[in-house]
C-alpha cells in the first residue's frame, strides 16, 4: 500500500530524513518510535503533504508517486494523519467541518454526498461508539476542547472518514488512560485486512491496546532497527541510547 | 493549467465587469448651476426640488472634501465628470417591461436580476436603476393592494410630493458634508418606499444598482419611510463594469422609523474593485443614516462589502424616539489593492436606546482595512447601552487591519461594551482542511465563513446564499 524508498528530507538546510525507507501492506499496523527530534513529525508531515520541506526519494501510495499528489488529493485516495496538535478553527462548527470534509472526499471518489439527516444519523453513531460527547459537535471546532478532547475529535474523524491508511502522529501524548483506550478501540474497531496504520509514538504504552504487526526505531532520520511488538518492550525498558 | 486553476482564473474575473452598449443621454460634463438645472429639467422637477439642489450646490461651493479618512485617492476632478447619464429609450418613459430596451432586459439577466414578470417566482420586487435612472419597478399591483409605495425616487417627486417634501432632506440635511451635500445637489434617482402605519410589508424590497457609462458619478438617493408599528426589509445590489478609471459613487440614503416601526436595510455591494495592481475600481463614498424618530422603533444595517476600489462609508441610527434599537452588522472584505474605511455611528438621544454593532473585516492580498466606528450616548439618553463586537481576519502578511472606536458616554446610567480581536488564517489551518479533503478554496471559504457567521446569518436567506458564495469568491487567488 505505502512504500517508501530512501526518502530525504531537509528543511532550511538541516537533514531530518536520511535513507529512510518503509513498506506498508494492506491490514498491517506499524508502529514508529523514537527520540525527541529523530524525524518522526517530519515523516507525518511529509506523507500529509505539508509544505516548506526539500525532499528527494520516492514515496508511493498505491503505486501512485506521493509528491504528484497535492494535500487534499492525498486525502481523497484514503490517506488520514491525526495530528499531534489539532488545528482550532474558530466560528466552524465541528459537525459543519466533518460534514463538509466527509462530502469533499466523497464527492472527489465519485460517491453520493451525505445530506443533513444521513450525517446526523452517521456522526451520531461514530460519536456513541467513541463515547464523544455529542454536545461539542455543536461547538467550534476544538475550539475550548481539552488537549484529549482534541485528539478524540481526531480519532472521530478517523472513523467517519474511514481511511485506507491512518497516520497517528503521537495520538497517546497528553492522554489519561481512558482517552488511551478509546483512541485504540477507535483504531481496533477500523482495522481490517485492506486498512493500514502507521502509529508515531515515543511510548510503548499505546501499544499495549493497538498490537502492532511491525515495530520501527527511527534515530537520525533512519530506521535502525525493525522488528515485532517484542522490540517495543526492550525499547521501554533500555531507552533510546543503549540502540545508538 | 490544471482544471482547478482554470477554475480559479474563471472565478477571478469579474463576473459583472461587462458593458452594454446602449445609446445614452449625458447632461454636458461638469458641475455647474446649469448642470443641475439641466438635471431637474430632464426630471421634470417642480420648483422646490430645483431649490433644493441649488441650495445644496450653494452650500458644498463652502465646503472641503474631507481628508481624515486611512485610504488616500488621487484628486478627482469634478469638473470632468459627467453627472447624469440616462439610457435614450428612456426619455419617452416605458408604460411597462414589455417597453423596455431589450439591451437593459438583457443586461439585467445577465446580472441575474429577473424584471420580467414571469421571472419573479423569487416574490422579490426589484427596483433597477441603471447609471442615472431608474429602469424598472416591479410587483407595483401586489405592494399598491396594501397601501405600500416602492418606486423611483423621480417618479416619487412627481407623485408623493409631500411625503418627499416632508422628508427628504431630514436625516441627512443638505449642508450635512461635501459627499452628502454633493449628492443633494445632483442626485439623479433611485428608491422611494412608504410603508403606511400598521402594514407588515409581505415582501422583501430590492433595488439594484448598475453602473454601466463611463466617466460618470452615480449619485443615487434612496428614502425610506416606515409610518408607525409598520415593518419593511428592504436589500439593495450593485455592481459595475471593469474599466481603468476609478468611478466616484456617492449615494444617499434616509432611513425614518416612527413609533414602534422596524426597518431592515441589507446591502450586498459588489462594486467593480479594480484589477489585481489596483487599476481602475469604484469609489464608494456614500452616506447612509437612519433616523429612528419614534418611541420603540428600530432601524438594522446589515452590510456585506467585498466590492469597491475604496470603501469609506459609516450607515448610522439617530437614536431619538425612547427605547429605540439601532443595529449594524457588517463584513467588509478587502483584497489585491482594495482599501476600507468603513463602521457605524450610533447616536443615543432618547433614554433606554440600545445599539450593537458586529462588525467582521477580512483583509488579504497588499488590502487595508479600518474599522471606525462612533458610540455617542448623550446625557439625557438615560439606561442606554452599547455593545460592540469588531473582529479582523488577515489573510498573508501584506495587508492591514485597523480598529479605530470612538466612545462617549455623557451620562452615568448608561454602558458601553467593546471587544476586538484580530487573527490570522493560518498556513497550519490550511493544511488542516486541505488533510480532510478540502481544497485551498474550499478551506478559506469555510474558515471566512465561520467568521462572518454571525452577519450572515442576519441577511434574508436569498441573498445569504448569494452573499456566502460572494464571500468565497471575493478571496479567489489570496491563497498561496
Amino acid at each position: 500500500m505505502l512504500k517508501i524508498n530512501n526518502l530525504n528530507a531537509n528543511i532550511e538546510n538541516k537533514s531530518i530524513l536520511n535513507g529512510f525507507s518503509l513498506d506498508i501492506n494492506p491490514g498491517e499496523i506499524h508502529a514508529i518510535m523514537g527520540p525527541n527530534g529523530s524525524g518522526k513529525s517530519t515523516l507525518s508531515n511529509i506523507l500529509s503533504g505539508k509544505k516548506g520541506y526539500e525532499v528527494s526519494g520516492e514515496i508511493l501510495f498505491e503505486n501512485k508517486n506521493l509528491f504528484d499528489l497535492e494535500t487534499e488529493e492525498r486525502a481523497h485516495k484514503g490517506i488520514f494523519l491525526a495530528f499531534q496538535y489539532p488545528l482550532e478553527i474558530p466560528g466552524v462548527n465541528t459537525n459543519i467541518f466533518l460534514k463538509t470534509s466527509l462530502n469533499a472526499i466523497r464527492k472527489a471518489r465519485g460517491e453520493k454526498e451525505l445530506d443533513a439527516i444521513e450525517f446526523l444519523k452517521l456522526v451520531k453513531q461514530k460519536a456513541k461508539e467513541l463515547k464523544f460527547d455529542e454536545e461539542k459537535l455543536k461547538r467550534q471546532l476544538n475550539v475550548g476542547f481539552s488537549g484529549g478532547e482534541k485528539k478524540k475529535n481526531e480519532i472521530l474523524q478517523m472513523s467517519m472518514l474511514a481511511p485506507k491508511l491512518s497516520i497517528l502522529d503521537e495520538t497517546d501524548s497528553g492522554l489519561d488512560i481512558d482517552a488511551l483506550k478509546i483512541v485504540a478501540d477507535g483504531v481496533n474497531t477500523l482495522r481490517n485486512k485492506n486498512n493500514s496504520f502507521l502509529i508515531i509514538t515515543h511510548y510503548q504504552r499505546l501499544l499495549d491496546y493497538i498490537k502492532p504487526d511491525f515495530v520501527h526505531v527511527l534515530m537520525n532520520g533512519k530506521i535502525i532497527r525493525s522488528g515485532g511488538p517484542e522490540l517495543a518492550i526492550e525499547l521501554e525498558k533500555k531507552g533510546y541510547e543503549s540502540f545508538n | 493549467m490544471d482544471t482547478r486553476e482554470k477554475d480559479i482564473e474563471k472565478l477571478k474575473d469579474y463576473k459583472y465587469g461587462f458593458t452594454t452598449d446602449i445609446e445614452n443621454i449625458k447632461a454636458p460634463k461638469g458641475l455647474n448651476e446649469d448642470v443641475i438645472k439641466f438635471i431637474s429639467n430632464i426630471k421634470k422637477e417642480p420648483q422646490w426640488m430645483l431649490d433644493f439642489r441649488l441650495k445644496a450646490f450653494k452650500r458644498l461651493k463652502l465646503l472641503k472634501e474631507p481628508n481624515w479618512q486611512k485610504p488616500k485617492y488621487p484628486k478627482i476632478d469634478y469638473q470632468d465628470l459627467y453627472y447624469y447619464s440616462a439610457p435614450k429609450s428612456m426619455k419617452d418613459k416605458p408604460k411597462s417591461l414589455d417597453e423596455l430596451d431589450p439591451k437593459l432586459l438583457e443586461t439585467y439577466k445577465k446580472l441575474g436580476i429577473p424584471l420580467q414578470e414571469q421571472a419573479r417566482l423569487n416574490g422579490i420586487a426589484v427596483d433597477a436603476v441603471f447609471d442615472s435612472v431608474s429602469v424598472a419597478t416591479t410587483f407595483k399591483g401586489e405592494l399598491t393592494k396594501h397601501g405600500i409605495i416602492f418606486c423611483s425616487m423621480s417618479e416619487a417627486i412627481q407623485k408623493h410630493p409631500d411625503l418627499v417634501k416632508k422628508y427628504l432632506g431630514t436625516v441627512i440635511p443638505v449642508t450635512d458634508h461635501f459627499f452628502a451635500t454633493l449628492n443633494s445637489a445632483v442626485f439623479t434617482d433611485g428608491s422611494f418606499v412608504y410603508i403606511p402605519e400598521g402594514v407588515k410589508c409581505p415582501m422583501e424590497l430590492s433595488t439594484y444598482f448598475r453602473i454601466n457609462a463611463s466617466e460618470t458619478g452615480q449619485f443615487e438617493r434612496t428614502l425610506i419611510i416606515a409610518d408607525r408599528g409598520s415593518y419593511v426589509s428592504y436589500l439593495e445590489g450593485c455592481t459595475a463594469p471593469m474599466r481603468d478609471e476609478n468611478q466616484l459613487h456617492a449615494a444617499n440614503v434616509e432611513l425614518i422609523a416612527l413609533d414602534d416601526a422596524e426597518i431592515k436595510y441589507s446591502t450586498v455591494q459588489n462594486w467593480y474593485p479594480g484589477d489585481e495592481n489596483g487599476k481602475g475600481g469604484i469609489y464608494n463614498f456614500v452616506t447612509k443614516r437612519g433616523l429612528c424618530k419614534g418611541k420603540n422603533s428600530k432601524i438594522s444595517w446589515t452590510q456585506v462589502e467585498t466590492g469597491s476600489a475604496i470603501t469609506w462609508k459609516y450607515p448610522s441610527c439617530i437614536l431619538k424616539g425612547d427605547n429605540s434599537i439601532g443595529e449594524f452588522y457588517s463584513i467588509a472584505i478587502t483584497n489585491n489593492h482594495q482599501k476600507a474605511d468603513t463602521g457605524t455611528k450610533m447616536i443615543h438621544l432618547g433614554k433606554n436606546t440600545k445599539s450593537k454593532i458586529i462588525s467582521k473585516g477580512i483583509s488579504a492580498g497588499f488590502s487595508d482595512m479600518t474599522y471606525r466606528g462612533l458610540v455617542d450616548i448623550n446625557s439625557k439618553a438615560k439606561n442606554s447601552s452599547n455593545y460592540t463586537q469588531c473582529d479582523s481576519l488577515l489573510m498573508g502578511n501584506k495587508c492591514g487591519a485597523h480598529t479605530v472606536p470612538y466612545i462617549k458616554n455623557k451620562n452615568f446610567d448608561s454602558n458601553i461594551a467593546h471587544e476586538a480581536t484580530t487573527s490570522k488564517i493560518s498556513e497550519e489551518q490550511l493544511h488542516y482542511c486541505q488533510q480532510r479533503g478540502l481544497n485551498p478554496e474550499e478551506a478559506v471559504g469555510l474558515i471566512v465563513n465561520g467568521f462572518c457567521k454571525e452577519v450572515l446569518q442576519q441577511l434574508p436567506m436569498e441573498f445569504a446564499v448569494e452573499a456566502q458564495k460572494l464571500v468565497g469568491i471575493s478571496l479567489e487567488g489570496s491563497v498561496g
